[in-house]
């Protein structure tokens, strides 16, 4: 062992102030120690005893600047900015100073794990030096010096010493040189007078000659944005981050995140969390006091006085047409937004003053080529309507134009009306189906690349078997009739169930869970990689895996006629379906079916069939079906959404055609043992790990959610009561319409819009555990570990409680855990987002092919300018207007309180039948949406003559 | 913000040392003539004074004597400078008393008490400036204290705390460590024969663990004993030199 002094030849003490909690100032004094041991990590180097390097001996980086091979040492703001031009596979040979990395780590967290993913590829031969500790390079701040100053000086001390180290054994290094890169003009010359070589980074990103596309990528450094832009300062200066602390200890401003508008680029809202129900949020409108803040941005905001506040404008504006260069344009934007607002509506309104965290990521979009042929800066609209177009500098607007491609914001100077940014990479040509999905899978924040070798490295050998061993620590279930329920194509088969009859006339039920625990041991690279994926998601005619698929369609899957290792929880129950007793335990089964939901049902309602298989699945739904009334007695809700199937064309891999999801008796029954289940484990791991057990909760609505759901009723005279899940449920039981069947769908859905989200929770760290939806104390997830990692974390709490596993320390740590749920939820909510996206692109596909359909549909909101109408047959949303251009027509009149809207004269209310025109409006490529026009009922200059041609005629292939 | 970064991918920790590395050691002993011993420790930025009396008489109440071997009194305090914020109360607090008692179950284990019946040992310690393991700095100068006095030690008594870091466990924590969120754990132990006096340890950690930080507590343990072992010979030394003169 070492034991300091040997090693380390000097001792230095770091003093430093800093604030305490309650205000007062104390002196914090660290020990620094200095080394001999901290290597140069060249392979060149015959003086430093390391064991391994990682810099290479012919670092050669072809350039005209540096025509000899070199190691680069980038400042901390060429971290900070360049980083997308140092992930290029080109740039290689990089020295990290400690310094720069501690820097960028508290300057700017995305960076800097971007710069630890960097440092851990070994292509990439990025070597980090420990110079704060190291003898030679360390230094201390001078009196007067200023933090920055003092760190650009250990920068540069860091680049001598490398350089007089490698000087030294000039004989075997072939010329070697050390370059500084940075774009600090001072720096820089302090640096030429130290004899250092030393440039600018985009003078050597120019230099080098094999990859000029890699120019478009740099960042726009502070000399360049002063070019562009013209002396006009548009925006208010942002005040520094220590007013704002200041203000908002005192009251004068608030914190929040900025959420721009998705329909009005001249509106925001800030939320900001207070504590329980005392969040709020404050409403922006202009670009002055949006102040170029950026969607997610966390800002301080400063409340206007009383007489300034606006209501929210109904309107939808959005921010196209050609550039407008910087100018006035807008004001008359702006004034109508103000005219608009209603005196009732009004909500406190304010601006931003200061950005606290700049939450940029690179962005999803295209390219609008400037109009200017030899012009080098163009626009960049981004998929996301909520980001603003982005000012960035290329020379392959002609390859680019046409294509989706990323972009990253590199700031936004006061005197600039967009943010300037620059090019990252290109996705591939905009309307490809890959290319969207692609899109669409990055904007979502979905992780989708393939896995690496590292987590394929935990997976089992194959040929796999179970082991005699392994056979031994289990229940040997495989003489049971277990048999799988799922939908048609399904591969990975997460559950199966039996039902027999003992010997006492009682029922055993099992619900047979795929051991996924088995085979993905906690911490190990392939846990990780789950863990952070935390979902499969569900594409149209597309799955990204949560665990490679020789575990989620293979291995874990519960296949029939295979052996396959299980979790089990298995019930003794009476014919009335109440639990008699419970055990959990790890299981070999062999399942002998693996069956359709209408396979399942056809068997069920055949009498003529009675083998095993039969019997077992009658029994469990004639259990199911009292499970199921006695959940609804309860309170639990029944809600409609409707789902929608695409029939994809196996070769073309278009939809061809389009189906609302049919429920059959079968769903109901396998739904129900799952959530029976999913209870029994809950309570268990609950009641053994009180402080971590990982639980789901679904929190009640607050009440002003359902007004939309009583006014609805209302207007049909039928009362909904909504003081409890249970008198909502009756309620909805009987609310019926003579000579409207679709009426309950319709309320059903309109009452699963006032929900709230369902949300993983630690049991340590929350005191409400019920589940509104299902009625339930407590309530928790284990029956899909194959595509749920929440799964896979209950398996392992249940197998420690029963004593078949053992535990580890994070699954024991409710903070850790507590981040966990963090995370998974945010993967479930995008992967729910990206789920609707992809329908909604597979939906444009279907209605580009079919051409203008006419339909049937109901009306489900009334709003200001528009109704949105419900098309039962495609479950398919669309927005009827009755405006155009942002402008009211004076012959619409939209009443609050119905809600009604009286076009001409007819006036729409909610549930209203009428017919409608679909077609697809590509004449934004980017945003290509579903066009509805009213054919029914008739309102002479509105409403749309219905098509004449019946468009199936055209496409004879849809017939097949 | 962003909180410290205990152990960098490099190995090295706030400080600059490595996992395993202990703090600088600098001591003395027998500053204090008056005292039957006495020693000065430095561990890093945490410095403590160590004061030994007796064997002696029992004072105060003689009932408290133990007919078979010396009773062990032991008083840690902290000065009121001893910390970045004043201390209002340098000992007499619930946290003096509570590492005043384990002081004294740690000497009982290691001081050969039988020698001595009915009499008394006094050990004072005084933290001067604390940055992190104030038990195990106490420990250490008592030793070197009690090692001044001549009273007979069945061993060296080296005190370590250790505390675990992304599977790591790093020694001899410093204050910015300690209270970094690290799950500490404090070991007096007799090195020679692996016995352990004293094993100290307030937060949660998991057994998979526990096996881990106990081996890099022995083995920091071990090496506290080499630096004491030197301080002792280094002082034995300096003292003969004297008495030659
Ligand atoms: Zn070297």
């Amino acid at each position: 062992m070492n034991i300091l002094g040997i090693i380390i030849i000097m001792l230095k003490s770091k003093t430093f102030v800093k604030k305490t909690r309650s205000g007062g100032v104390m002196k914090v004094v660290r020990e620094h120690y200095l080394r001999d041991d901290i290597w140069c990590g060249s392979e060149v180097c015959a003086e430093c005893k390391q064991d391994s390097t990682v810099l290479q001996k012919d670092s050669l980086i072809e350039s005209n600047l540096c025509p000899y091979p070199h190691y680069l040492v980038p400042d901390t703001n060429v971290v900070l900015h360049q980083i997308d031009v140092l992930e290029d596979p080109v740039i290689r040979n990089v020295v990290i100073l400690q310094t720069v990395l501690q820097e960028a780590r508290h300057r700017s967290a995305p960076v800097y794990k971007r710069l630890k993913d960097i440092l851990h590829e070994k292509e990439k031969h990025f070597y980090t030096f420990t110079n704060e500790h190291h003898r030679e390079t360390f230094i201390e701040r001078e009196p007067g010096e200023s933090a920055n100053d003092r760190n650009d000086r250990a920068i540069r001390m860091a680049v001598k010493w490398y350089s007089q180290h490698l000087e030294i054994q000039k004989s075997n290094t072939d010329g070697l040189k050390i370059v500084l890169l940075t774009n600090d003009q001072g720096n820089k010359q302090k640096a030429e007078e130290d004899g250092l070589l030393v440039y600018k980074f985009e003078e050597y990103i120019k230099g080098l000659t094999a990859n000029p596309e890699l120019v478009d990528r740099l960042a726009l450094s502070n000399d360049d944005k002063n070019e562009i832009t013209t002396s006009k300062v548009l925006y208010p200066e942002h005040l520094p981050l220590s007013r704002i602390q200041a203000g908002i200890k005192n009251s004068s401003f608030l914190q929040g995140t900025f959420r721009a508008s998705r329909d009005n680029y001249l509106e925001a809202t800030v939320f900001v969390q207070g504590e329980g129900e005392d969040s709020k949020e404050v409403l922006i409108q202009g670009l002055q006091n949006l102040n170029r803040a950026v969607h997610q941005d966390v800002v301080a905001v400063q409340l206007l006085p009383r007489n300034q506040w606006v209501a929210p404008s109904s309107f939808v504006l959005q921010d196209d047409g050609a550039a407008k260069d910087d100018n006035v344009d807008e004001d008359e934007e702006e004034k109508a937004l103000r005219l608009s607002a209603a005196e009732a509506a009004k909500k406190p309104t304010g601006k931003v003053v200061g950005i606290i965290k700049r939450n940029w990521r690179p962005f999803c979009g295209m390219l609008n080529v400037s109009q200017i042929k030899e012009s080098t800066r163009h626009l960049f609209t981004p998929a996301d309507r909520r980001i603003p177009r982005i000012r960035i500098e290329t020379r392959q607007s002609a390859t680019l134009a046409g294509q989706r491609i990323m972009v990253a914001i590199d700031g936004w100077p006061k005197d600039s009306r967009y943010p300037n940014g620059h090019f990252v990479r290109s996705l591939g040509g905009a309307g490809d189906k890959d290319t969207e999905e692609e899109v669409l899978l990055l904007e979502h924040d979905v992780p989708h690349q393939s896995f690496s070798q590292a987590v394929l490295s935990f997976l089992p050998k194959t040929p796999w078997a179970i082991t005699p061993e392994e056979m031994k620590n289990r229940e040997d279930l495989r003489h049971l009739t277990v048999c799988s329920v799922d939908p048609p194509g399904c591969t990975d088969i997460d559950d199966a169930l039996h039902c027999r009859e003992l010997e006492d006339g009682n029922l055993e039920v099992g619900v047979h869970i795929a051991d996924v625990s088995h085979f993905i041991r906690p911490g190990n690279a392939l846990d990780k990689e789950a863990a952070n994926r935390g979902t499969t998601v569900y594409l149209c005619g597309k799955r990204i895996d949560m665990v490679p698929e020789l575990l989620s369609s293979n291995l874990c899957s519960l296949r029939s006629n295979v052996e396959r290792l299980a979790f089990s929880c298995i019930w003794e129950m009476n014919h009335n379906a109440e639990i008699l007793k419970t055990r959990f335990t790890k299981s070999v089964i062999n399942s002998k079916a693996s069956l359709t939901y209408a396979e399942a049902q056809m068997r069920i309602d055949d009498t003529g069939k009675n083998d095993d298989i039969t019997k077992s699945l009658r029994g469990l739904n004639k259990l199911a079906k009292i499970l199921k009334r006695q959940r609804i007695e309860k309170g639990a809700l029944t809600l409609s959404s409707l789902e929608v199937r695409f029939h994809i064309d196996s070769e073309t891999h278009d939809p061809i055609d389009l189906q609302t999801k049919e429920l059959m008796e079968t769903n109901s029954m396998v739904e129900e043992f799952m959530l029976l289940a999913n209870i029994s484990v809950a309570q268990k791991i609950y009641d053994e790990f009180p402080e971590c057990a990982l639980l789901r909760k679904h929190p009640a609505p607050p009440p002003s959610n359902y007004d939309i759901l009583l006014k609805a009723a209302k207007s049909k005279d039928v009362e909904i009561h909504t003081d409890s899940a249970k008198a909502l449920a009756d309620s909805l039981d009987v609310a019926k319409v003579d000579g409207f069947p679709y009426f309950n769908t319709l309320l059903r859905i309109l009452a699963t819009r006032c929900m709230m989200q369902a949300v993983y929770f630690c049991s340590g760290m929350d005191s409400d555990f019920h589940h509104y939806g299902l009625a339930s104390p407590i309530y928790t997830h284990f029956t899909s570990p194959i595509r749920r990692y929440a799964d896979i974390i209950v398996h392992r709490l249940l197998a420690v409680a029963i004593g078949a596993d053992s535990t580890y320390p994070d699954l024991m740590d409710k903070h850790k855990q507590s981040a966990l749920t963090n995370n998974l939820n945010y993967r479930h909510k995008m992967s729910q987002y990206a789920q609707r996206s992809s329908v909604a692109f597979h939906t444009q596909l279907f209605f580009k092919s079919r051409g203008i359909l006419n339909e049937e549909g109901f009306v489900l909101f009334v709003r200001k300018n528009a109704i949105i109408v419900l098309i039962p047959k495609f479950g398919l949303e669309g927005t009827v207007f009755f405006d155009s251009k942002g402008k009211v027509s004076p012959d619409i009149v939209f009443e609050e309180e119905g809600p009604t809207l009286k076009v001409k004269h007819h006036t729409f209310h909610i549930f209203d039948r009428v017919k409608v025109t679909i077609s697809l409006d590509d004449s934004n490529i980017q945003h290509q949406k579903i066009r509805m026009a009213l054919t029914e009922p008739l309102i002479p200059g509105v409403s749309v003559p219905a098509p004449e041609t019946e468009p199936q005629a055209k496409k004879p292939k849809l017939d097949r | 913000m962003a909180g410290l970064e205990l152990l960098s991918d490099q190995g090295y920790r706030l400080d600059g040392r490595k996992a395993t590395e202990l703090r600088k050691f600098q001591a003395r002993m027998g500053p204090f003539a008056q005292a039957d011993g006495s020693a000065y420790l430095e561990q890093g930025n945490t410095k403590a004074l160590a004061v030994v009396y007796g064997p002696h008489e029992m004072r105060g109440s003689r009932s408290r004597a133990l007919h078979d071997r010396a009773v062990i009194n032991c008083q840690y305090s902290m000065a009121t400078f001893s910390t970045a914020e004043r201390k209002r109360r340098p000992h007499g607090d619930r946290k003096s008393t509570e590492m005043s008692l384990h002081l004294k179950q740690t000497f009982e284990a290691a001081v050969m008490t039988q020698l001595y019946p009915r009499s008394q040992i006094d050990i004072y310690v005084k933290i001067l400036q604390s940055d992190g393991g104030n038990y195990s700095v106490c420990v250490n100068a008592a030793t070197l204290a009690v090692i001044d006095a001549g009273i007979p030690m069945r061993d060296y008594v080296c005190a370590c705390t250790v505390g675990f870091v992304d599977e790591t466990p790093l020694a001899d924590l410093c204050y910015a460590e300690e209270s970094g969120g690290v799950s500490s754990l404090a070991l007096a132990l007799l090195p020679r024969g692996g016995q352990i006096a004293l094993l100290q340890m307030d937060a949660r950690l998991h057994q998979d663990h526990l096996e881990t930080l106990m081996e890099a507590a022995m083995t920091a343990c071990k090496g506290v004993s080499k630096v004491l072992d030197e301080v002792v010979r280094q002082h034995l030394r300096e003292a003969s030199m004297l008495t030659r003169e």
